[in-house]
């Protein structure tokens, strides 16, 4: 079983991305489940979520504490987020920010970025202020990840998207080779 | 026939939507929300032809369900926490007036303290509003369970309401996969509503009027005989389905690994599904475990409890909710249940996950592997908190 955890900011899309990571995996004939942990709900509030995918059917409905993989899609979390909490041994993670993976001191944790919000802002994906990064990292972690294929998250961004369906999708499309490991 | 990954919330709207439910009263409260606006989604779009009444409260949604019920529309409300507690008075006239009615309840703790998370306390409370209470375990068994609670429900020597219980943001706001009937197949097994007696201008009956004590008593008792009737019905009903549907959920209670186990643990909602990975693991290490799965806490499993304390001599009851006073509410229908048998297995009431604490793998395995051992019987220890601050359960 490969187990997701997401960190974002309430606005930013990471129910929607775990939501999107699962229906990916699905379309692969996967087991999948998805969940948010609620704290409380307003705009910028830190917001966690969860993926869960295993060949087999996914019993397990408790929460996920040793992930395989972390996403963080604000890189202010960081500081406010221990966000490699449980992460396990060799674990990987993929941080939304301008700067490179060596910037970063997160232990063990084989850190990967990307710039989703640069990218996010090109595809006209939310506000200059508060862009809709959700589509574009997801881009990124799977080319780091293997999780799905980019064919497969393409059609679970355009399933799920609420609105700019190809827009999203040329985000993600675009993250996916614009990683920096 | 789609399969799609969808919450349990969008499998409750979905299931209303299938069933043809003709009239739904609601009132949003988290986390039962996204139910509403799922259905409000279909209405606007115009996929789903069903009279949709914006009230003031619950006490107002269960009140026009209620109505619309006795008119012979089949009928549709959710609820959670706090805003089913307001419904309490109408619960209790919905069964008194025999309208089927199915509600989808989001299992939610109630305040104070405020929480939204997971909690058993709000249905329980509701145990003797004589509605059928339904545990899911699943989001594919929430959708299925409003299929069949309509036909169980709506069926002429029942007429009883059904509640549909997922836990909150466990099955509410989880996605999976969910198989959604077609509507040929839905129409099929469920046919329309078609009550003996309605209200209607050309044909004028009284409905809730008052009785004197001579007969007070005789509707209640049609009531209890039906509640009792309904046992065997939630077995037909989903046997029909599962021929038809091709899945089914084990009835009252759902059992897992039971047959040669040392030690069972019995529990309610999606906690079950967890216990049965946790059993698979135990088992290859040679623990004898299983689990009961309390589906319908109403009609209470009486038999399938018996049948149970036959075979295992140790039953551990989970609840995620507890009756101030003394014990939870499972155990003490379990101790109920047993009392006039000559069976004595050891039971112990383990109060657990509470306001949404997580009842992880680890967490069961620990009260698996406690009741492996206990060999206390009595009243010795007989309601343990597990996981409480400051608390020790004493087992590793």
């Amino acid at each position: 079983m490969i187990e997701i955890r997401f960190h974002g900011r309430g606005g930013q899309g990471a129910v929607i991305a775990s939501n999107i990571l699962a229906e990916a995996a699905f379309l692969e004939g996967k087991s999948v489940s998805a969940f948010p942990y609620f704290g409380v709900e307003r705009r910028g509030a830190p917001v966690t979520a969860y993926t869960r995918i295993d060949d087999k059917e996914i019993r397990v409905k408790s929460g996920i504490y040793e992930p395989d993989y972390v996403i963080v899609m604000d890189q202010s979390l960081i500081k406010a987020v221990d966000v490699v909490a449980g992460l396990k041994p060799g674990g990987k993670v993929i941080i939304n920010t301008t700067k490179s993976p060596g910037d970063f001191d997160l232990g063990e944790a084989e850190v990967h970025t990307v710039d989703a919000t640069g990218i996010a802002i090109d595809n006209r994906l939310g506000s200059k202020a508060a862009p809709i990064v959700n589509s574009a990292i997801l881009g990124g972690f799977i080319k780091i990840s293997g999780v799905v294929e980019l064919d497969s998250l393409l059609k679970g961004v355009r399933s799920l998207a609420p609105v700019k369906k190809e827009e999203n999708a040329t985000a993600a499309d675009q993250a996916y080779s614009k990683v920096v490991s | 026939m789609v399969k799609a990954v969808i919450s349990g919330n969008s499998a409750s709207a979905y299931g209303a939507k299938i069933a043809k439910a003709e009239v739904i009263a609601a009132y949003p409260i988290t986390p039962q929300t996204s139910i509403i606006e799922k259905i409000a989604s279909f209405v606007a779009n115009g996929e789903f032809k069903t009279e949709f009444v914006k009230v003031e409260s619950e006490h107002s949604a269960m009140a026009a369900c209620v109505a619309a019920s006795l008119t012979g529309a089949r009928t549709y409300t959710a609820s959670s926490s706090h805003g089913l507690l307001l419904m309490h008075e109408m619960l209790i006239w919905a069964s008194g007036a025999r309208t089927p009615i199915v509600m989808s309840n989001v299992n939610r703790a109630n305040g104070p303290p405020w929480s939204v998370w997971a909690d058993q306390h709000d249905t329980m409370a509701q145990r003797d509003t004589g509605w059928m209470q339904i545990y899911c375990e699943s989001n594919q068994e929430v959708l299925d369970s409003i299929l069949m609670s309509y036909k169980i429900g709506e069926s002429p020597d029942i007429m009883i309401p059904s509640m549909i219980i997922e836990d909150a943001f466990i099955l509410s706001h989880t996605v999976e996969p969910v198989d959604i009937p077609d509507q040929d197949a839905v129409d099929d097994f469920l046919p329309p509503f078609a009550p003996e007696k309605k209200l209607d201008p050309d044909d004028p009956h009284g409905f809730g009027s008052l009785v004197m004590p001579e007969w007070y008593m005789e509707f209640r008792y049609k009531i209890a005989e039906s509640m009792d009737l309904a046992r065997d019905r939630i077995r037909e009903v989903e046997k029909d389905f599962e021929k038809r549907f091709g899945r089914s959920y084990g009835g009252l209670m759902d059992f897992y690994e039971v047959e040669d186990a040392d030690a069972v643990l019995m529990i309610g909602g999606s906690v079950a599904s967890t216990a049965k990975e946790v059993i698979d693991k135990m088992r290859k290490e040679g623990k004898k475990v299983g689990l009961a799965r309390v589906r319908y806490f109403r009609p209470f499993p009486v038999d399938e409890v018996r049948w149970l304390a036959k075979k295992v001599n140790k039953i551990g009851v989970v609840d995620r909710s507890y009756c101030f006073g003394h014990g939870g509410p499972i155990a003490a229908e379990v101790y109920g249940a047993l009392l006039p048998t000559g069976d004595r297995p050891i039971v112990k009431n383990f109060i657990a996950g509470l306001g949404g604490k997580d009842i992880t793998p680890e967490v069961l395995e620990r009260l698996f592997n406690k009741m492996l051992v206990t060999n206390e019987s009595g009243t010795e220890k007989e309601i343990e908190w597990v996981d409480v601050k400051g608390h020790s359960l004493g087992v590793e």
